[in-house]
């Protein structure tokens, strides 16, 4: 095998990469105005630091085109554990801020396993469903092996506590499970079960989740408390119009009226200072970028490749959904950054290495 | 449905074509939902949003403005405003208010701020509204909060214009005090919001309109924890319009000092105007304790305090005027002529009358005298006689032209009209007919008769100006912070009495006996060179009799609640008088030892800065009927 196989070169997928790269930029540009107001007129380490990792990002997604996916099946598993074992130091080691341990300082760099897990749960599910489903779809017993494979990565995120990563590596495995050929009776009776689960859920719930619960339901009833998030972020939104207040004027950003501005609330930032016509624009990116991993699904060469890429696109779907949707006030807050824009490294790293894989099964379309 | 290859290709995955479709449609629908939510909150709404991102970051500051000065007849400052360091709190700013509190008490010592922050919110504060919970720091507090700023999100320091009483005291109850709008008077008052200074007392209520100001006001941007960034818009305030009044402080300041330690009240008035040149009642107090909001302990001291030192006793005090009401017997009885100067009445000591006797003050008794010595001497047998022919419903009608029984109409809140009584008043009081014995009472100024201090002032100033009876003033004129005047109080005649001058000139001549006569009992009154005119009262004490208290019996072995009150009213010079004087000193005993050395420091001091001969500087007008007062 030569060191570069020509035809991955002669597919490679410019439009992931144009629109991976336009996403990012936008990232860059509102991380920059999102700082600005604390680093007083200079260069904000923060968006240094985004524009390495983004560096850093990008070779890692072109070495994850190198790869063969298919060299996936082999170390599906190990991933998974090496994830699963980093999940399990942030609890011992982890280092904490606002009350929830999530990161594993490595000095250069706070290392976010939960944002791995993300990545690792499609991993194991393609690979345990990479095989035709028998004559009527997967039934029950089939699901017994990857509720255990969801379960403890998702336990152990819960417990950092992190509820929106939780939430989030159950809905990649849904799609997954929709996607390789779940029986429909057996998807309808989850989807019940589900219904049903949700209110039990509510009693292991922290207080602080809770109260983002309530508060989603009228964030008038604490405005300052717990509902605080949810108001500011839509005066934010709204308050940018059609075409926005301007780069850097957004005053909902500029004064701090926003909580994590950088992270999980960047969207408000960005639609404040661009209006409708920047959000639409984002938001075509998004689905420019899901369409183009729907696609990659459709026209992969195997049925790994193709769940793969559909789980990898999950991944970016929901996170984005998410994110909108509870900046938007239409769902309670949770903690998920926006990906490729929001600033961070580990959710970064694992996006770009998921777009790398979805290059690779473009790229290898083709071959046998 | 992409190129498609069918040279090398064949459908690898089929079974899951459907599936995609499916999770793509669900995909898009629900970014089609993110951009329907989006057109509606940036498209829609954008306008409410944009309104409340500008109420996020534009707060409104109100500042008042300093309220007006006020000054002495000789504009001499009375009292100004100084800029007050005060702590503000706004609790939407805090993330952790009770946190932000706790600290702020600590740096502060002040353990109350919880409490006016929780009171605020009851009052219904808006939004962002400031609550001041700590005023007129001194300088260490300040440093202590500009340099812990940090670790208190919501708390900053506002400088803010705070009254200031020159003289403490002085003149409490004619200047009044501040304090903050209450909630009741909020509802009917368009111009104030909560928090907002408003007269509440004295001048500063009654001239509140002027001297309130205009408030300003900024509009500035702030942070999400309150920090002001920069100013966005100014109004500027404008600083209410001073006072001038009628008072000298140097008059005021005499009669301050010689009532120190005593109870009562002193005014004292120019006959020709109407305007009050003194106006001391004591126990007072001192208005600035009232800046800033008194604290509940201080209010608590003043209400319950057995001496009332809020109550104005120049206006509101109301004592049996006693010896010094024979005046008004004698214009009553001479005006219906049932007197003349000339009537002569035996006293032996005391007279019989209803199978009771009535004493003369002096139980040796003055034998026959006419009008004047009766005056002179204060002989009480005489003016029963007076009464007795007068009646009492005569007396009374002339005693309410004088102005008992009725208010003077002083431009000050809670005047009491006092009491003069008449045969209809005991039917309307009592259900009972009046008794002629009562009359005599009546007629040395006891029994149901009272009348507070500022009414004998009056009454005074009519036998010096000839019969005109003015309203009394104490503001001169308003004036604007360029100097000009906005509104001048010129003198305003209440009343012409038609008196015969013949008649006020006898009385005169008699009261400036009661100084100047061996048989006088004013003589403490006397000045060197200006002929004064007085005439002494005391009033006993009701339940004094009760008590065991007999009459004549040495002052000191009386508990000093039942001793007689001690008045004297007083004017001068005779022939051209400047000034009139009503002063009355509880339990002094009597009035012309109690009272008689107070006027006599006041006068002294009057005459001292205006004398005698300079009068028309200082009134324009020195006659008996001024010509100003026709206007």
């Amino acid at each position: 095998m030569p060191l570069i196989d020509r035809r991955v070169l002669k597919h490679f997928d410019w439009t992931l990469f144009v629109i991976v790269l336009m996403l990012e930029g936008l990232g860059l540009v509102t991380v920059l105005s999102a700082s600005y107001v604390a680093s007083a007129n200079r260069l904000d380490p923060l968006f240094v630091r985004q524009l390495v990792w983004i560096g850093v990002g990008t070779l890692l997604m072109l070495g994850a085109l190198w790869f063969d996916y298919r060299a996936l099946v082999t170390y599906s598993y190990p991933l998974y554990a090496i994830v699963l074992l980093l999940l399990i130091a942030v609890e011992v080691i982890g280092h904490s801020t606002g009350g929830s341990r999530r990161w594993i300082n490595l000095r250069l760099f706070k290392l976010e396993p939960s944002e791995l897990a993300k990545i690792a749960i499609v991993f194991v599910m393609v690979r345990y469903f990479r095989l035709e489903p028998p004559p009527g779809g997967w039934g029950f017993r089939h699901l017994i092996i990857p509720c255990i494979l969801l379960g403890v990565p998702a336990a152990l995120v819960l417990k950092q506590p992190d509820l929106g990563t939780g939430v989030v590596l159950v809905l990649i495995t849904a799609t997954l499970l929709v996607a390789s050929g779940l029986n429909w009776r057996v998807m309808a009776g989850l989807a019940l079960a589900g219904m049903l689960a949700a209110p039990l859920s509510w009693h292991y719930l922290k207080p602080y989740q809770r109260a983002r619960l309530e508060s989603f339901i009228d964030p008038q009833a604490d405005p300052l408390g717990s509902g605080y998030h949810i108001i500011q972020s839509e005066i934010a939104i709204g308050g940018g119009g059609s075409w926005g207040k301007g780069y850097m004027k957004g005053t909902q950003a500029r004064l701090n009226f926003l909580p994590e501005e950088t992270t999980d609330f960047i969207f408000a930032v960005y639609a404040e200072e661009f209006g409708l016509a920047g959000s639409l624009l984002l938001l075509g990116l998004y689905a420019s970028l899901i369409g183009r991993g729907l696609w990659i699904a459709r026209h992969a060469r195997d049925r790994f490749g193709s769940l793969l890429a559909i789980g990898i696109t999950g991944m970016i779907f929901w996170q984005v959904a998410i994110n909108m949707m509870m900046t938007t006030g239409m769902l309670p807050v949770v903690g998920i950054p926006l990906p490729l824009v929001s600033y961070g490294g580990s959710s970064l790293f694992t996006t770009m290495a998921g777009m790398g894989i979805l290059m690779s099964v473009n790229a290898r379309r083709h071959t046998f | 449905m992409a190129k498609f290859r069918p040279k090398k290709k064949r459908r690898t995955v089929p079974r899951l074509e459907p599936r995609i479709a499916l999770i793509s449609a669900l995909m898009m629908t629900v970014m089609s939902v993110v951009g329907a939510r989006l057109y509606y909150l940036q498209v829609i709404k954008t306008s409410e949003y944009a309104q409340l991102a500008d109420r996020n970051r534009i707060r409104i500051r109100h500042l008042p403005a300093p309220r007006g000065l006020v000054f002495d007849r000789r504009h001499r400052p009375l009292v100004n405003t100084r800029p007050s360091f005060d702590a503000v709190v706004v609790p939407e700013d805090s993330d952790n208010l009770s946190q932000t509190i706790e600290r702020l008490q600590d740096l502060l010592g002040d353990d109350d701020i919880a409490d006016k922050v929780v009171e605020a919110e009851q009052n219904g504060r808006a939004p962002y509204d400031p609550i001041t919970v700590d005023e007129n720091l001194d300088w260490q507090q300040v440093v202590a909060l500009e340099t812990h700023q940090l670790d208190l999100p919501g708390v900053s320091l506002q400088i803010m214009p705070a009254r200031h009483y020159l003289y403490g005291d002085l003149a409490a109850h004619l200047l009044g005090y501040v304090g903050e709008v209450s909630r009741n008077d909020l509802l009917h008052l368009a111009n104030y919001r909560m928090g907002d200074e408003i007269g509440k007392f004295g001048l500063e209520r009654g001239w509140e309109p002027y001297l309130r100001g205009v408030a300003g006001g900024e509009e500035i941007e702030v942070d999400a924890v309150g920090r002001k960034l920069r100013v966005l818009k100014e109004i500027p305030d404008h600083q209410g319009e001073s006072v001038v009044l009628t008072i000298d402080l140097d008059v005021q300041q005499a009669a301050e000092q010689a009532m120190e330690g005593k109870n009562g009240a002193l005014v004292a008035i120019d006959p020709n105007t109407g305007y009050i040149l003194a106006m001391v009642s004591h126990p007072a107090f001192d208005p600035n304790i009232f800046v800033g909001g008194i604290t509940p302990a201080n209010w608590r001291k003043l209400i319950t305090d057995p001496e009332h030192p809020l109550e104005d006793r120049v206006i509101q005090g109301i004592y049996p005027p006693g010896s010094t009401f024979k005046l008004v017997d004698s214009v009553a009885g001479m005006e219906e002529r049932t007197l003349t100067p000339e009537t002569t009445y035996n006293c032996p000591g005391g007279m019989w009358y209803g199978g009771r006797e009535y004493h003369c003050w002096r139980r040796g008794g003055h034998g026959t005298i006419a009008l004047h010595r009766a005056i002179v001497s204060s002989c009480d047998v005489y003016f029963y006689n007076v009464g007795l022919h007068l009646g009492i419903d005569r007396l009374a009608h002339w005693a309410h032209l004088l102005g008992l029984g009725r208010k003077t109409g002083i431009e000050l809140h809670g005047e009491s009209p006092g009491i003069m009584p008449s045969s209809a008043w005991k039917e309307r009081m009592y259900h009972q007919p009046w008794y002629p014995a009562e009359t005599l009472s009546v007629a040395i100024g006891q029994g149901y008769v009272a009348a507070t201090p500022l009414q004998m002032a009056e009454v005074v100033s009519e036998i010096a100006n000839g019969g005109v009876r003015y309203k009394p003033q104490f503001v001169h004129y308003v004036e604007g912070l360029d100097g000009h005047v906005i509104k001048s109080y010129p003198p305003v005649v209440e009343a012409r009495l038609n008196i015969d001058p013949k008649y006020l000139e006898t009385i005169r001549d008699a009261m400036a006996g009661v100084v100047n006569s061996p048989w006088g009992t004013a003589h403490r009154v006397r000045l060197p060179n200006v002929t004064v005119c007085a005439k002494t009262g005391t009033a006993q004490v009701i339940g004094a009799g009760k008590a065991g208290v007999r009459a004549g019996e040495p002052e000191g072995e009386i508990p000093v609640k039942y001793r007689d009150h001690g008045w004297l009213v007083a004017f001068a010079p005779e022939d051209h008088p400047q000034i009139a004087v009503a002063c009355v000193i509880e339990h002094g005993g009597h009035g012309g030892s109690s009272a008689g050395p107070i006027v006599h420091d006041v006068l002294e001091k009057f005459f001292e800065l205006y004398p005698p001969n300079a009068a028309q500087q200082l009134t324009g007008n020195s006659g008996a009927a001024p010509a100003m007062a026709a206007r």
